[in-house]
């Protein structure tokens, strides 16, 4: 094999099919996979089952804590178990570019296949494309997951109502400093790693403890203040947080503050935030806590009638302010 | 990080409030313009006016770098990028600030203009290094504070030989700008407007010091306190005016001393001395043209000047109708006085680059403090 992926990689002919064979089966490879069928055959189960997609386009692919290979599997198996689904099978769409090195590609889809491994879910049908150099950028790849939702289980921001505890299951803001860290331009020194897991085991945790739960969101691109803000327009409700509560390690925010960023706006890939009834709070709190990925889960706010919407928070210095969705990207300021 | 946390204590920032609600007298009101878009952002990030009596007023400064550039010279950058066939660099704030006809810099960028978005001048250097068949142009705007750096790639560039480098210099200049606000109509006694003191800026000061408002501080007799961007700071410097006010004193006091000296950065100063050099008048948004209060490159480093090296067009360049920005930016009017605040104008659709930038006055507003009644805003 060549070193690098060349415009024959994604011709149908031997060298896509060694390619196959060499990367993907031989690290992704199941009983299902290794069929080689058009598609993943699975037997379905009785009950209801959920479905999502998400692509992964990342830059850099490879940051501390993960790359675009564990987190195109944690993305997906997150999105279905933010509606307390267990995850079971996954599809994956490749588009790679042109001159990319073959042995990153390995190193990517190594680490899918450890991902998947530890989340108990099998890629059972893969794609791979490759476009011409310039047009893509280096890898982007696309998973589709389907997972059963265990009967009785309504997770829903049809659910949320004024009145409700909001919890987050730890500190805000990891992933995107992480990734910002290692960004052309931007490098810095830092320990700081992403947060990209897995959470369908932290959620079988939580809706074992309270099957009342009201829903589930894992405030990934925007961070916090976008998903709350997300939850608050659909549930027709406002909030009031707490600042001082808001969990953000001192590295993160070291990070954000010179930077000019608000960690409340910074991506995470392995938290999610629960909305319960205020009487459930400690008892979801206890099996959130119990959990290696729950450990600094503390209750951050509630939800409140509000017919703006708003999402408010009290500061840490004693005044009020809004909590907003960001425009754009997040910029530093330049004064 | 514990440096950080100390200036945002709770606590203590109750005691200052406790202070100030003391030290105020009750039948007077006080006006103070935190100069820096950083303070305004403090202050409502923070919720700072919560704990302020209702007599204290803050009023918003033109200290937006991204804000006070014209649209004309923001035109100007578009052209360059679209029709000189180079690659502008610009730091992002500018991206998506609406020139004429709402065009902004990421409008072209999508349109197929290469412009690259830098945290420093340093990436503008290493883009022209990287791209020696591409002329590289630095879109240079902001305050004192990102004067330095400025200067440090011209150099750089001269040193290097490059010869695909040039910068548009926008530098604007601080204390020329206080002068000509308290000059102006809007605040002579009978005016619309009353600044009673500034909260005067603070990483500027780090270098050019706080000596430069001395002038202004007695000339107009207003107190001037140079004032850090945490909101103790900002707590402590309000305090700091309330006593200069009552006491009728107007004088330079600097709150921010683990940062700033009264002679600031020399080796900076003279950095910036050797490669810029005063324009007779510059336009600001919102101020129009002040004389002595922007920066231009100096003969020395013609050939760094992309001003020299570009013919751009003559233009008619317009802001938005009914934005009020410049008044805005003039310490006149709140955000909340405008038409288009909060109905076309938002963050996500910005008629005005005070809705833009994170430094805005109305963009804080919006983001940190539209819930609050308009009263209470002020």
């Amino acid at each position: 094999m060549t070193d690098r992926i060349d415009m024959t990689h994604g011709g149908g002919g031997r060298a896509m099919a060694d390619l196959i064979r060499d990367v993907f089966h031989k690290h992704l490879g199941n009983e299902v996979l290794d069929r080689g069928d058009d598609a993943g055959l699975f037997a379905v189960q009785k009950g209801r089952m959920v479905m999502s997609t998400d692509g992964h386009v990342i830059s850099p692919l490879f940051f501390p804590g993960g790359d675009i290979g564990s987190l195109s599997v944690h993305g997906t198996v997150n999105d279905l178990a933010m509606m307390g689904a267990k995850p079971l099978y996954l599809t994956a769409g490749f588009i790679l570019e042109e001159g990319f090195p073959l042995a990153d590609l390995e190193r990517i889809v190594w680490s899918m296949a450890q991902a998947a491994r530890a989340a108990d879910v099998k890629v059972i049908s893969g794609d791979t494309k490759v476009v011409e150099r310039g047009k893509g950028d280096g890898v982007f790849i696309t998973t589709t997951g389907v997972g059963a939702v265990p009967d009785g289980l309504d997770i829903s921001v049809a659910n949320v109502t004024a009145g409700q505890s909001i919890i987050v299951s730890g500190t805000m803001g990891d992933h995107g400093v992480a990734v910002l860290s290692k960004r052309e331009n931007l490098e810095f020194e830092t320990e700081i790693c992403s947060d990209s897991a897995a959470l369908h085991g932290l959620v079988a945790d939580m809706v074992a403890a309270v099957p009342s739960i009201a829903m589930l969101r894992d405030p990934t691109r925007g961070g916090l203040s976008a998903t709350l803000n997300e939850i608050a327009t659909a549930a027709g409700v406002g909030m009031a947080l707490d600042e001082a509560q808001i969990p953000v390690s001192p590295d993160v925010a070291a990070a954000c503050e010179l930077l000019g960023l608000d960690p409340l706006n910074t991506a995470n890939e392995g938290k999610l935030i629960a909305i319960c009834p205020r009487a459930e709070a400690q008892t979801l709190l206890a099996a959130m806590r119990a959990h290696p990925l729950g450990q600094r889960a503390v209750v951050i706010g509630e939800t409140v009638a509000d017919p703006a919407h708003l999402v408010q928070m009290e500061t840490a210095f004693g005044g009020t302010r809004i909590v907003d969705w960001l425009s754009g990207e997040q910029l530093p300021r330049i004064c | 990080m514990r440096y950080i946390s100390e200036f945002r204590d709770r606590t203590l920032a109750d005691n200052l409030a406790n202070r100030i609600a003391q030290e105020v007298q009750p039948d007077r009101e006080y006006h103070f313009m935190e100069f820096c878009g950083g303070h305004t952002h403090a202050i409502f990030r923070y919720g700072v006016q919560d704990l302020m009596p209702q007599n204290v007023h803050f009023v918003h400064g033109p200290g937006c770098p991204v804000c006070v550039l014209p649209v004309r010279r923001l035109d100007d950058a578009v052209e360059l990028a679209e029709k000189h066939d180079v690659i502008l660099c610009t730091y992002g704030d500018m991206m998506r600030v609406p020139g004429t006809g709402r065009r902004s810099l990421i409008k072209a960028k999508a349109d197929g203009a290469d412009i690259r978005m830098v945290y420093s001048t340093l990436d503008a250097l290493k883009i022209a290094r990287d791209n020696s068949n591409k002329q590289v142009v630095f879109f240079a705007i902001g305050f004192e504070t990102t004067t330095p750096p400025t200067a440090v790639a011209i150099k750089m560039a001269q040193a290097e030989e490059l010869t695909n480098f040039t910068v548009f210099c926008n530098h604007v200049l601080t204390p020329a700008a206080i002068g000509h606000i308290l000059d102006s109509p809007d605040f002579a006694p009978g005016g619309p407007g009353r600044i009673d003191g500034f909260l005067g800026p603070s990483h500027v000061s780090a270098v050019i010091g706080s000596q430069p408002y001395e002038a202004a501080a007695q000339k107009y007799q207003k107190p001037v306190v140079i004032a850090g961007f945490e909101p103790l700071d900002v707590m402590q410097s309000v305090l700091m005016l309330i006593r200069q006010a009552n006491a009728g004193r107007a004088e330079v006091e600097n709150q921010y001393t683990r940062v700033v000296t009264r002679e600031g950065n020399r080796k900076a100063q003279d950095l910036v001395a050797d490669v810029l050099e005063l324009r007779d008048s510059f336009e600001w948004r919102g101020l129009g043209a002040v004389p002595d209060s922007a920066l231009q490159i100096s003969d020395n480093f013609a050939a760094y000047d992309a001003e020299k090296r570009f013919r751009v067009s003559q233009k008619q360049s317009r802001e938005v109708k009914s934005c009020e920005c410049p008044a805005v930016l003039r310490g006149v009017k709140k955000p909340t006085d405008c038409k288009l605040f909060g109905t076309v104008c938002t963050p996500d659709n910005p008629m005005g680059a005070c809705m833009v930038s994170s430094e805005g006055a109305c963009a804080a507003y919006w983001s940190y403090g539209r819930q609050r009644a308009p009263r209470d805003a002020a």
